[in-house]
Order: structure tokens, then sequence, then C-alpha cells
């Protein structure tokens, strides 16, 4: 479903991501776990078409879209819920669905019907100011808002940053009833544990390299992986 | 009674100032940039409304809608060419441009139209209204600039609360990386928010020679530069914001030339301005935001 190949994304001079291959076949729940500033974001924000590599290429369904700008991106099916949520802070919790509806022309009713049978919380606050949302809140906006657009594809970026435990399970919870609907689930997690419990396959990801690949299950019992993210 | 003749013609400037700065701050909020030009575009409008009654022959109504029509495409084009290719460059590079381009303006008019004032024939047609036996008097010009300053108010108001494409430009406004990933075209919502400014722009040139009838290539410069101050006092970005900055730049001025001097109108509205920063650094109707890291 998605293919990268051989991709290097720089900053500037920086070269941020080294040569970067992995796939994400339609169905699967694939995470990419790594150290803060291994490059997992850029990878995501490159995959949506927020930034563009400089060598290498991106498809998805078959179709190249190494140069394909963000907007266009999620015309065909592939969203992305960014790190740090990035809600619209100023509007409301309704104005935050209708764009993500934008894409959709109008926002049915089925569709919010959807996003509030999963977070049963946002339909209470549908005229609360996005701002004044709690962190939890939040991340179940960001996810409602991808979903609006019935995203062959999610990548997640990071959702269990900032949250309580029992938060991260929730959210963890809701992803894995996403992928049970339909959805396939491209996650970047440092919460490597969590990630690996819920992955179909994993990549590890060092300075812009990726060292280790596998099934979720085989990296959770990695001596290296165990040493590294694991904590031992 | 002379006092409040000042404040109706205060508040009749004022009027025009707010139409100025709604443009102003729509762009600015949305494609985050002064753009210095607004009051150019300005002048532009009123010339284009000049021609096409005087050379022409035609209504009033037609010349509003042809300076309208050009000033569109003015702000879309002066966007594409000169702004675009500066996206993500540092906001000096951008002001500097502005600047340009504003001057751009300026000869350019002064080329085609010289540099001799023009007497402006206003456009509206309605008779004074005199109360208390003359000793007030209301002017046409004054009952249809309030009117048009607050319908494009509470128009705009509607627009970026209800539709589609306003919303799509709040977001936008608020964050660009995730407007783009719901889908929304950002280059094309910033093109739209010129589009509309540069038309509100034109509304405003010709209310203000209808009100001021002088029209010359610098007619736009001052009147823009007060509309920015008008847009900041209010708090840039801040639709209700920038009316109400207008209204009291208008209010200022006007009681300035008439008690202290004419001359230093300018100076007493640049120092309120720096007062009412120093107690509101965001202005009056702004919201405090914190930079984002
Ligand atoms: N806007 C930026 N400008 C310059 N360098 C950046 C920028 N964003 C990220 N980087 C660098 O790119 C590398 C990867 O960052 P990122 O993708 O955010 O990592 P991760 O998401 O894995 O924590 C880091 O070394 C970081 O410092
Ligand atoms: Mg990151």
């Amino acid at each position: 479903m998605l293919k990268v190949e051989d991709m290097h994304v720089y900053y500037g001079a920086i070269h941020a991501i080294k040569g970067v291959s992995f796939a994400v076949n339609e169905g699967e729940i694939v995470a990419l776990i790594g150290a803060n500033g291994a490059g997992k974001s850029t990878i995501l924000k490159t995959v949506s078409g927020l930034m563009h590599p400089r060598s290498g290429s991106i498809s998805f369904c078959g179709q190249d879209i190494t140069h394909t700008d963000a907007y266009k991106l999620i015309r065909t099916g592939l969203a992305q819920v960014p790190e740090g949520r990035r809600i619209f802070l100023q509007m409301t919790v309704q104005e935050n669905l209708d764009m993500g509806a934008y894409v959709n022309k109008e926002v049915s009713q089925k569709d919010l019907d959807m996003v509030f049978d999963y977070f049963p919380r946002l339909k209470e606050r549908r005229k609360q100011i996005a701002g004044t949302l709690s962190g939890g809140e939040q991340q179940m906006l960001a996810m409602s808002r991808a979903l609006m657009s019935h995203p062959k594809l999610m990548m997640l970026d990071e959702p269990s940053m900032g949250l309580a435990p029992i938060l991260v399970d929730q959210i963890f919870d809701i992803i894995k009833e996403l992928h049970k609907a339909g959805t396939t689930i491209l996650l970047v997690e440092q919460n490597a544990r969590k990630a690996l419990q819920i992955a179909d396959r994993a990549y590890v990801l060092e300075t812009g390299k990726i060292t280790l690949s596998g099934t979720g299950e085989e990296l959770a019992s990695s001596d290296d992986v165990k040493k590294a993210y694991l904590g031992g | 009674m002379q006092i409040i003749q000042y404040l109706i013609n205060g508040i009749s400037i004022g009027a025009v100032y707010a139409i100025i700065a709604l443009g102003y701050t729509m762009v600015y909020g949305i494609a985050k940039m002064l753009n210095f030009a607004h009051g150019d575009v300005i002048m532009v409008g009123a010339y284009i409304s000049f021609c096409v009654t005087n050379y022409l022959g035609a209504p009033a109504w037609v010349a509003l809608i042809a300076a309208m029509a050009v000033c569109t495409v003015l702000g879309i084009v002066i966007e594409g060419l000169a702004y675009k290719p500066l996206r993500g460059t540092p906001s000096l590079a951008v002001l500097i441009t502005a600047i340009g381009v504003s001057y751009f303006l300026q000869n350019a008019a002064q080329l085609i139209w010289s540099s001799s004032p023009k007497s402006f024939t206003s456009i509206v047609t309605m008779k004074p209204i005199s109360l208390l036996d003359g000793q007030l008097v209301i002017t046409g010009e004054v009952l249809v600039t309030v009117a048009v300053s607050a319908l494009v108010m509470v128009g705009l108001t509607l627009f970026t609360g209800k539709t589609r494409t306003g919303k799509a430009m709040r977001a936008v406004s608020e964050d660009r990386d995730a407007a783009q990933l719901m889908g929304i075209n950002v280059n094309r919502t910033i093109s739209t928010t010129f589009a509309i400014g540069s038309a509100l722009a034109a509304v405003a040139g010709v209310l203000l020679c209808s009100t001021v009838p002088t029209l010359q290539p610098t007619t736009g410069s001052m009147p823009g530069i007060r509309a920015f101050t008008a847009a900041v006092l209010g708090g840039i970005g801040s639709i209700p914001g920038a009316m109400l900055g207008g209204i009291l730049i208008g209010i200022i001025e006007t009681f300035a030339k008439a008690y202290i001097s004419t001359q230093l109108s300018d100076a007493v509205v640049f120092s309120v301005l720096i007062i009412i920063l120093l107690v509101k650094p965001a202005g009056l109707l702004g919201k405090q935001v914190q930079e984002k890291v």
C-alpha cells in the first residue's frame, strides 16, 4: 500500500533521513520506533507531502507520490495525525471536525456519529473551543479530525505523548478498533513497548537509518531493542 | 453642537479606515504579512472609479464594480508575483518587497494619470440631513460609509465563521501545515484572501474620495498607514478590532485636527497607539497568543 524506497531528506544542510526504505501493506499495523531526534516525524512529514525528499521515491496504492503536495494526498486516502496534535486551538471542536471533512465538501451526520461513537467525550464538547480541551481530549480530536476523511492509511505521530497511562491505554484501544474496522495504520512512537504490542511489523530507526525490522513480537524480544528502548 | 459634528465626521472617516483596516487585518491574519501596498490599491480603486465615471460616463455603481474587479485582479497578481515567491523567507524580505510594491503602484499611477490632483465626484447622491435647524449636518457620504463598513464587518464575520472557505482561512491562519493535512490548498487560500482584501480596498478608495474629493497617486498612503495603525490598535487579525480601531482613529484624528493642530494630528494618532500598546500589547480586542516554538 505504502512503499518508501531509499529516501533521503534534508533540512537545509542537515541530512536528517539517510536512505530509508520500508513498506506498509494493506491491513497492517506497522510501528516505527526510535529515540527522540531519530527522524520519525521527518519520515511522516515527507510521506504526507509536507516535505519532499531530495532523492528516493514514495508510492501509495500504486501511485507515485514522491513530489505530491500534502493537500492533494489526503484525497487519495492518506491521513496524518501530526506530532503534538496540531488541532486548531481557536476553533470549536465541531469546526475542527468540519476541517477534517474539508475534502468531503459537506460534513455528514453519519461521519460525526462515527467519530462520536469512538470518542463520546467529544460529543459533549462539540461547541467548546478546542484550546480548552485536556491533552487527552485534544488527541482524540486530532484522531477524529483525521477520521472524517475516511483514510485508507492513517499515520499517527506519537499519539501517546504527554498522556497519563490510562489515557494511553484508551488511545491504543481505539487504534486497534480503527484497525479492525479496516484502516491500515502506520504508528510512530517513543513508547516502544506499547507500539510493539499492537504492531504486526515494526522498524527501528536510529539517526536517520533503519537498523532493525521484524514482527512486533520479534523486536519486542530482541536483546538490542530491549536494551535500547524497553529499559533492559 | 460643534463637538457632536466633529464626532460624526470622525466616525465617518473612521468608517473608511475601518474598511481598509479589515483588509489589512485579514491579509495579516492569514498570509502573516504586512501588505504595505494595501493603501496604494485603494488609490488604484479610486482612479478606476474616476475614469469609469468621467471618461465612460457610467453610473456610480458600475464604477464601483469596475474598481472592485480591477483591484481584485491586482491583489491576486501582486500576491502571486511579488509575495508568493518569498513564502518561507524572513519576514523582513517580504516587508521590504511590500514597500517596493507600494512605490511601484504610486509611480505607475503617476505615469498613467500624472501627479496633478483630480477632483473626484462623490458617488453618493443622497441629500444631507439637517438636524436642529442646521446646527448638525449628516451628509449622505457619512451615512453610506458607516452603513457599508458595518455591512462589511458583519459580512466578513459571517464569511469566516460560517462558510467552508472562511473556516479554511481561519485554519490556514492558525496552522498552515495542519491545514494542508486537511486538504486545504494554502496558496489558493492566501490568494483568495488578497482578492477579498483588495476588493474591500477598492470600496474604501471610492468612499474615501467621496468624502475627501482630491485624488492623486499618493492618496492611499496616509489613509493606509492610519488604517494599519487602526488594525494594530484594535488587535491585528481581529475583525471587530479593525472596525473599532478604525472608528477610534478617525475620531481621534478629527478631534486632534480641530482642537490641537492639523499638522500634529498624525503625531497624536501614533501617540495614542503607543500608549494603548504599552497597556495592551495585543491591541484592544486582540487575543494574547503565545509564540509557537
Ligand atoms: N525544522 C527543522 N530544522 C532543522 N532540523 C530539524 C528540523 N526538524 C527536525 N530536525 C532535525 O532532524 C532530525 C530528526 O528529527 P525528527 O524527525 O523530529 O525526529 P523524531 O520525530 O524521531 O524525534 C533531528 O536531528 C532534528 O534535530
Ligand atoms: Mg517526532
